[in-house]
């Protein structure tokens, strides 16, 4: 079948017949919809119905494997561009019995998220059969989800970190919002892969205790405090170990600002700061 | 008529961008502006009890690419001040070579030994003349009569008065181990453990930086320049013949023999004495 004459139906304004000329222009040209078409002026936009930037956004969650699951950490904190707007926002979610998800970037699209995983356990719940979803299938269908979504050019706009313990396995990943996805042993997203992660590779070993793997987190929990704007002193741990998720109640932790080179700093500096 | 009754205006600093449309216009007919050599970087500064430690690592790249494997990031500004630099090597490099010339020529005015404050001044009102066109990013640190001081300077001219700084593409990564580690009232020991992990750091977690770690720490009793303090980044494997190309191994094509002085005859006057 000869398809070179070919185009796709409902994207093209009508031609009366294709002359050669037009048969040669690929189908990206000229569509109705998007702002581009400067040659339609006498048309009216489609209103755009695609995501093009976040509005009220989380910031960084990390995820450490230890001896006997799997930890994610992420604050409390949604912001509204420049602004911390909500204080007491949970970006962290069990999924099932076996997997817990943190969420970082639009917070609706998290929503969203949530409500077709709660259809989905809901769905295999009802199977009935012995089987449960866990962390390594939950992972699938998120990177399927946010790369189906990313190739409509409407993505959701998340970083996801999924970690679950099933059958004695550890399992932590990471899903993007263009549908990048990967596992590892320790993970962050956002400002934590700056922050966090170069500790991360330098202090995680694989058998670490629960309050050391908490410890570590904490550590990087708090240089995120200090160095990323939109984070706040409020926290959230959820562990998952065989028994289950657990999500703790949000905490503050100790900072320090009293150093005595931050008070009058510039005493040998007459004019700087 | 002579102007001699006119004051002669001294000419006006800056840049001049008389340029700038013609080589945009140039840019978009497809012409290539060449990439200029940055350095990437990870440098760190620190306060420790005695005095300030400076910290560097030693990649310099020209867009994608290293260009120097082990280059030295660590300026000299005085004997008792040094400036690490991140950014353009070029306006780095020239802009602490220049303040260090006038440090000297301050010296002897003053006859005195220099002050970090003064280094500072000179390389931020520099740099605000040049209203961030001079890429320069620095670490400043230094001991003199009034103390230790670490400051860190920005290309715009705005400057910070520290306890600890880090500048550079790596700077998250050795900020990281800063806030995480540091503590007031270092020994000296411990101030070189927690710089050289800061860098290492930046070298292994960042790709703009790479290879050693150069350390400075300088108290009041002087200057100690630890070039290529550790060296992480060995080369894996050298082969233990050495490389050894015999006559015979390549096939020869052709020859061609150039005399690398050139025999003049000398037909008039007298010839040259050879020297």
């Amino acid at each position: 079948m000869d398809f070179s004459n070919f185009q796709a139906p409902g994207m093209y304004p009508y031609h009366a017949s294709s002359s050669s000329k037009q048969a040669e222009k690929s189908y990206v040209d000229h569509p109705i919809m998007g702002p581009h078409n400067s040659s339609f002026t006498l048309m009216p936009e489609a209103p755009s119905k695609h995501t093009k930037y976040p509005y009220v956004t989380g910031t960084s969650v990390l995820g450490v494997k230890y001896k006997d699951g799997v930890l994610l950490a992420s604050d409390t904190a949604a912001s509204y561009g420049s602004t911390v707007r909500y204080k007491s926002v949970q970006r962290l979610k069990a999924v099932g019995k076996t997997t817990a998800l943190g969420a970082s970037g639009e917070i609706s699209d998290f929503q969203a998220i949530n409500e077709l995983l709660d259809q989905l356990i809901t769905n295999d719940y009802m199977w009935d059969d012995g089987n449960n979803l866990g962390p390594v299938e939950i992972h699938n269908y998120l990177n399927r989800l946010m790369y189906g979504r990313r190739n409509k050019f409407d993505p959701l706009w998340n970083s996801l970190v999924l970690g679950g313990v099933k059958n004695g396995q550890q399992y932590l990943g990471v899903v993007t919002m263009i549908g990048v996805h990967y596992v590892d042993d320790h993970v962050a997203t956002g400002f934590g892969n700056h922050l966090a992660r170069p500790i991360f590779r330098d202090e995680w070993r694989a058998d670490m205790t629960h309050e050391e793997a908490v410890a570590l987190l904490e550590k990087c929990m708090l240089v995120l405090f200090y160095r990323d704007r939109s984070a706040i002193n409020k926290f959230q741990i959820a562990n998952v170990t065989e028994a289950g998720v657990h999500i703790s109640e949000p905490y503050a932790l100790q900072t320090n600002w009293s150093y005595k080179a931050f008070e009058n700093p510039t005493a040998g500096a007459v004019g700087s700061w | 008529m002579t102007k001699s009754n006119v004051m002669e205006v001294p000419p006006k600093g800056g840049f001049t961008f008389d340029l700038c449309r013609r080589n945009t216009m140039l840019q978009q007919q497809g012409a290539k502006l060449p990439k200029f050599r940055k350095t990437g970087t990870t440098i760190v500064g620190l306060i420790f009890k005695d005095g300030v430690i400076l910290g560097a690592d030693t990649r310099a790249t020209e867009g994608e690419i290293v260009c120097d494997k082990n280059c030295e990031k660590i300026h000299y500004l005085a004997p008792n001040i040094s400036c690490c630099g991140a950014g353009t090597a070029a306006d780095t490099e020239n802009v602490t070579d220049m303040v260090s010339s006038q440090l000297v020529l301050h010296r002897y005015a003053t006859g005195r030994e220099s002050r970090v404050v003064t280094a500072l001044t000179m390389l931020k009102s520099h740099l605000f003349r040049y209203q961030g066109q001079v890429s320069a990013a620095l670490v400043l640190g230094g001991v003199d009569v009034t103390g230790p001081h670490l400051h860190a300077v920005y290309p715009h001219g705005s400057t910070d008065t520290l306890p600890f700084a880090t500048m550079g593409s790596g700077s998250l990564a050795a900020m990281s181990v800063f806030e995480s580690r540091y503590k007031e009232n270092l020994t000296k020991e411990e101030g070189m453990e927690i710089v050289s992990a800061a860098i290492c750091a930046g070298i292994f977690n960042d790709l703009g930086s790479g290879s050693n770690v150069d350390l400075c720490i300088i108290t009041k009793e002087g200057k100690e320049y630890l070039r290529n303090y550790q060296q992480p980044n060995p080369r894996s494997y050298s082969r233990s013949k050495g490389y050894d190309f015999k006559i015979g191994h390549t096939a020869v094509l052709s020859t061609k023999i150039t005399q690398l002085r050139q025999h003049v005859q000398v037909l008039e006057g007298d010839a040259m004495e050879e020297e």
